[in-house]
Formats: structure tokens, C-alpha cells, sequence
């Protein structure tokens, strides 16, 4: 067994709770289903998705000098990250520097990427997550199972027990209504006490200078319009290089990620507050590494809205954690393997390659080639498991002489329907593990087909 | 500093990404026959209230109405015509003095029917956007006239670049990170009503 479907064993095993994640999971794709569908022009704003990206890409350098510039110019500070350790050590720079103690930061996928909180923390820094999925895994001590919904894989009654051991709510609630309350009343507190605001970046635009954040609740704004110092961190492919171009992303976005037609606030900062601080933090950390690649550059086109994961039939069935990277689900087994490819080797088996994801892929990422073209990659490098790699070797020698194939075929018939079952389940490997295996039949299929046509 | 800038554009430079032209700048097909209509649906989808009214005399009294309107205590009106506020925002240098606000009634720019986003900006707010956030209850007043079809319509009128905050509000604050259940006032207002006046 890989060692993602290892990981997956502990969702595996309850199967009760498989399938509501399945379900809970399933739903936001049905709902994504019905909002692209009332979208006449949806396929249209795809194509014009994935061409601006792709476009950007071509162009990255250009661009990011231009944002910087027009960024400068409105006031605000730019610094520049090789790697995580570098955009990690400038966060703590500008939070020192200001005597900062107390931090709110509103999702963003960058800063899990470059595990900043734990660095923040260290340095004796309080860092609260104020996005409510991503505060409940904040507090439960565990790192988020989806970039859209980070607490997916928790029920009610656990987030209850939760919140009345961490923020003293009362025993025994599990009201999604009343838990939110608590943790709005909880957060108040610290939206009001914090010192400076952390926020990702889900657009930047090179013409302007200015960038925008999308949330539903609110967190990020309340946030940043708070305190008088506002942290934006962005990995360098959030380039587009148009206001206008950000119609098409924000007529996408909240359809493919939750089913809604846009997030409650789109907010578009240019410059910082008068009177305040605005600091802007352009990461790197393996993307130039991905812009580089023939073939999996595309994938820096992903404005992470979480759609290939809510259809994935592997992630609805194995849960976030079990990729045990930051981003799972389909583009997480295609980025994570270039941050780090042995680590990393099992996730790009981690798919039936059924299309799904790049069915759902609001810019058009062609997600299960390109996990195709990972798993070509791996076995060059050997990174695949050696028993993988003798059952292809010897397919390849059976399949490519036709009378050894017959023979074979002849051969499992024959065997098959003298063995018992279990001797049959466990011949099988993994596969046998859920499945029963089926009656074989007599004749071959090319027997048949001979005998009904006569020939 | 700037070596890691110098590195990161050098890097991107050698990846050599090949050449791919920019698309015009995008447009929909997509007309509303009734925009005013269809702006209320996508507020109501949105979790939004959409009051259709005549002219500010008719939203004054249309708002008075509304029981987070009379319940009320601290409100900040940047619509004076139609509620008189109790706090003046030109008053309270601090942001977070705003935190006891219940309501705030402010003038939003345009809406957009598509999703019944309300555009609005810190022209009116000033320094004190985050009254927009803090408030338990938002009313924001839209001429009728000014209403867009679709997103792409909504950036052909923007002028952006300026220093300064904009942004779109769709409905009141909201989640469903606790088992995919739908909750209406996570930390931003817990309602949003927008007046369509005209």
C-alpha cells in the first residue's frame, strides 16, 4: 500500500464517517454544479481564464516588476521571498521591528505553506486564525483538510467539545448557529485587541498596483481595517495583469469553490490605510522551479477554489489529511511532488484519472494528465515502489508478445475457478483488500467474440 | 532585500516560459431584461433583503420598519436623508471606538445583478471603513439607475489604480465551515439590507 492510502486507513476504517464526508464533501460540488449552470457564458470564462493566466505566466517578471512599482508608487512596502525561511523571517522582521505581539490573520494558503505560524509563535508572538474553519483547526491543534473549507472532516459534536474545552463554551453544543455565535463573540475580543493584520491575496493586479482578498465572513477585512498595520503575503503567480481581468476570476471563483456568485467581500486595497502601514510579501518558495517545467507549468494558473477536490471521488474518500501536504486533492499531488518529489512520490497515484478535476478546473488545468505525467516522471527517477515497478515490467513482456498473453489468460481461467476465493482476494494485493473477486468465466472475450461471429 | 528580489526575477526569467498573447479585455453576452428584478433575486440569493422604493422619503419610512432599524441604539448614518445617526463618523478617530455600532446605513455606488454585489469605496468612509465590518446591522442605499449586469460591466465603470479602499458586499457576513450549515452573521454584519431607490 501507498503511503497515501495508508494515511487514508483511519477514514477508511469508519465507514459511517466515510461517507458523510463523501457526502458533506459531494454537496459543495453539486452546488458548484448548479451555479456554473445558470452561467450562459461559463465555458467561455474558462477559456478567458486559463488565457489571461497563461498569458501572465509568459510575461511573469514584467508583470511583478510592474505591480511592484505601481504598488510603490500608492504607498505601500514590497519585499521580496526566495523561500519559506525567507518569507517567514520578513514577517517576523516587520511584527519585531513594530513591537508587535498579537496577530490576526485571515486564510491564507501561503502562510500554511511557509508554516509561519509556528515560527511566529516561537518568537512569543499570538497568532489567531480568524477564519472560523481555519480557528477550529487552529485550536484542535490539527492543519487544515481543505483549502475552502478547512474543517470539513469535523462534526458538530466534536467542534462543540472543542470550543468547551478551548474557549469555555458550554458543555454539549453542537448548534452550527450557536457555535459560530461563541466563536464570533471569542474572535471580537481578539479582532479588537490585535496589533497588526495578516491577510492572503486571491488577485493581484500588475496595471494597478492593488490586490484583492475574497472572504465570506468578513475576517479579513475587519482584520486589517482594525489595526493600523496590514501584511498581505502572495505567492508571485497571483498576477493578472488587468482590473478588467478580475471579473472573469471573481465570476469563477465562489461559483467553482462553494456554488455561491461571489464572496460576501471582494476588497480591493490599493496602498495602505492613511495613516497606516501596508507591507506586501512576493514568494517564491518552488514556483519559478514550476514555471519552468513543460509540463506541469499550468498548474501555477490554480486560483484555489477547492473545486477539483469537492469532485475528487479519491479526496471525498480519504479525507484532506491523508495527502499530509498543505494543499490536497488533485492539485495538491500536482504541486506538492515538485516541492518534493520523494516525499511526496505516493500522491500522484492518489487518482483514478477519471478527468473529474479537470472537468470542474475553473481555468482550465488539465489535472489528471498531469498526474499522469507525474507518475511517467517518478518511475524514471525510481521513486515508484519496486512492486509497481516489477508487475509494469513484466505486463510489458506478457502484453507485447500475443501468444504469452493467451496463454496467461488461459492460465488465470483455469487456476481461478479451482482456487477459493480467499486464496484468489489475496493473490489479488490491495485490490482484493475491499472487493470480492468475480466468478471467472469460462471463455475469453476473443473467444467469444470469435464463436458469435462465426469466424 | 534586494538580492532575493534580483534572485526570484532571475529565476523566473530562466524558466523561459514560452510567449502567449493576452486576450482582449473580456465581456459577457450576458443581459438582464429587468436589472432591477434580477438585483433583487441575487440579493435574496445572497441572504441579502432588497427594499424597492420610490425616493429617500419612502426608504425612511420603508427602513423604519425594519426591527434592527428600531432596535438600534449606536447608528452611523452616512445617508442622513433617510436615518439620522446617533455617532458621527467624522468623530471617532479610533476604528475601534466604532465596536458598539448596531447599525450603519451607507450610500453603496452601484450593484451588480448578476450576484447582487454592492460597490462602494472610502470616499465616503474615510479612514473609518471598518465601520463597515464592526456593525451588527448594514443597510445600503443604491440609486436604481445605477445597476450593472454582470462583473465585467461593473469593472468597465471602475477607475481603479487611485490610492484608496474599494469593495463589493454580497449579502451579510456568513459561513458554512461548521458541517457545511449555512450561518448568517460570522463576523461581520448580521444582516444587510439594501435599499433600491428610484
Amino acid at each position: 500500500m501507498n503511503a497515501h492510502a495508508r494515511a487514508a486507513e483511519r477514514l477508511v476504517r469508519d465507514d459511517a464517517r466515510l461517507h458523510w464526508h463523501d457526502a458533506a464533501v459531494w454537496n459543495v460540488r453539486a452546488k458548484r454544479d448548479r451555479a456554473a449552470q445558470a452561467v450562459p457564458d461559463w465555458e467561455a470564462l474558462r477559456d478567458a481564464a486559463s488565457r489571461i493566466k497563461l498569458h501572465t505566466l509568459s510575461r511573469l517578471p514584467e508583470y511583478l516588476e510592474e505591480f511592484e512599482r505601481k504598488a510603490l508608487a500608492l504607498g505601500a512596502r514590497v519585499h521580496w521571498a526566495a523561500d519559506a525561511a525567507e518569507h517567514n523571517a520578513i514577517v517576523l522582521g516587520l511584527l519585531r521591528e513594530r513591537g508587535v505581539t498579537r496577530l490576526v490573520k485571515s486564510k491564507s494558503m501561503l502562510t500554511e505553506e511557509c508554516h509561519l505560524n509556528p515560527e511566529l509563535e516561537k518568537a512569543g508572538i499570538e497568532v489567531v486564525d480568524t477564519d472560523l474553519g481555519e480557528r477550529i483547526v487552529q485550536l484542535a491543534h490539527e492543519p487544515p483538510s481543505h483549502i475552502v473549507l478547512p474543517a470539513v472532516h469535523m462534526k458538530r459534536e466534536e467542534i462543540g467539545d472543542l470550543f468547551h474545552r478551548t474557549i469555555g463554551t458550554p458543555a454539549g453544543l453542537s448548534d452550527p448557529k450557536q457555535l459560530t455565535e461563541a466563536a464570533r463573540q471569542h474572535l471580537r475580543a481578539k479582532f479588537m485587541a490585535s496589533q497588526a493584520g495578516l491577510t492572503g491575496v486571491n488577485f493581484a493586479v500588475a496595471e494597478t498596483g492593488g490586490f484583492v482578498v475574497c472572504t465570506n465572513e468578513g475576517n479579513a477585512d475587519l482584520g486589517v481595517s482594525l489595526p493600523p498595520i496590514h501584511i498581505a503575503c502572495m505567492g508571485v503567480e497571483k498576477l493578472v495583469p488587468r482590473a478588467a481581468d478580475l471579473a472573469v476570476f471573481l465570476r469563477l471563483l465562489a461559483r467553482s469553490g462553494t456554488g455561491q456568485p461571489i464572496t460576501t467581500y471582494t476588497s480591493h486595497f490599493h496602498g495602505p490605510r492613511p495613516g497606516g502601514e501596508l507591507h506586501i510579501v512576493l514568494v517564491d518558495n518552488g514556483r519559478s522551479t514550476l514555471l519552468a517545467s513543460e509540463t506541469h507549468r499550468r498548474a501555477l494558473c490554480c486560483i484555489r477554489c477547492g473545486a477539483c477536490m469537492n469532485t475528487c471521488p479519491v479526496y471525498r474518500r480519504s479525507g484532506g489529511h491523508s495527502y499530509g501536504t498543505t494543499v490536497p486533492g488533485p492539485i495538491g499531488s500536482v504541486l506538492s511532488p515538485a516541492a518534493d518529489m520523494e516525499r511526496n512520490a505516493a500522491l500522484p497515484f492518489a487518482s483514478s484519472l477519471c478527468g473529474s478535476c479537470s472537468d470542474v478546473c475553473p481555468v482550465r488545468i488539465d489535472l489528471h494528465s498531469q498526474l499522469l505525467a507525474w507518475r511517467r516522471e517518478l518511475d524514471v527517477r525510481g521513486l515508484t515502489p519496486a512492486a509497481k515497478r516489477r508487475g509494469a515490467a513484466v505486463a510489458s513482456f506478457v502484453l507485447r508478445r500475443p501468444w504469452m498473453y493467451r496463454l496467461a489468460g488461459k492460465m488465470v481461467r483455469f487456476f481461478g475457478r479451482l482456487l477459493p476465493a480467499g486464496v484468489l482476494r489475496a493473490l489479488s494485493g490491495g485490490w482484493g483488500r475491499e472487493r470480492e473477486v468475480p466468478p471467472l468465466p469460462a471463455r475469453s472475450f476473443r473467444e467469444e467474440w470469435r464463436g458469435k461471429r462465426g469466424v | 532585500m534586494g538580492s532575493s528580489r534580483d534572485t526570484v526575477l532571475e529565476r523566473l526569467r530562466q524558466a523561459r516560459c514560452p510567449q502567449a498573447p493576452l486576450p482582449d479585455v473580456p465581456t459577457s453576452p450576458v443581459r438582464f431584461e429587468d436589472l432591477p428584478a434580477r438585483f433583487a433575486q441575487s440579493v435574496t440569493d445572497v441572504a441579502g433583503t432588497c427594499l424597492r422604493v420610490p425616493g429617500l422619503a419612502e426608504a425612511a419610512a420603508a427602513l423604519r420598519e425594519l426591527s434592527v432599524v428600531q432596535s438600534a441604539r449606536q447608528i452611523v448614518s452616512l445617508v442622513p436623508q433617510v436615518i439620522r445617526g446617533t455617532l458621527d463618523l467624522d468623530g471617532v478617530a479610533d476604528p475601534h471606538l466604532l465596536e458598539g455600532v448596531d447599525l450603519a446605513v451607507v450610500p453603496g455606488e452601484f450593484g451588480v445583478a448578476e450576484n447582487g454585489a454592492v460597490w462602494m469605496t472610502d470616499a465616503v468612509l474615510k479612514q473609518r471603513r471598518a465601520v463597515l465590518f464592526v456593525t451588527q446591522h448594514l443597510v445600503l442605499v443604491v440609486p436604481a439607475g445605477e445597476l450593472v449586469h454582470t462583473m465585467h460591466d461593473a469593472y468597465a465603470r471602475l477607475h481603479l489604480g487611485a490610492p484608496g479602499f474599494g469593495l463589493f458586499i454580497a449579502g451579510p457576513s456568513k459561513t458554512a465551515d461548521i458541517e457545511q450549515a449555512l450561518v448568517i452573521g460570522a463576523h461581520g454584519a448580521r444582516s444587510a439590507t439594501i435599499v433600491l431607490v428610484g
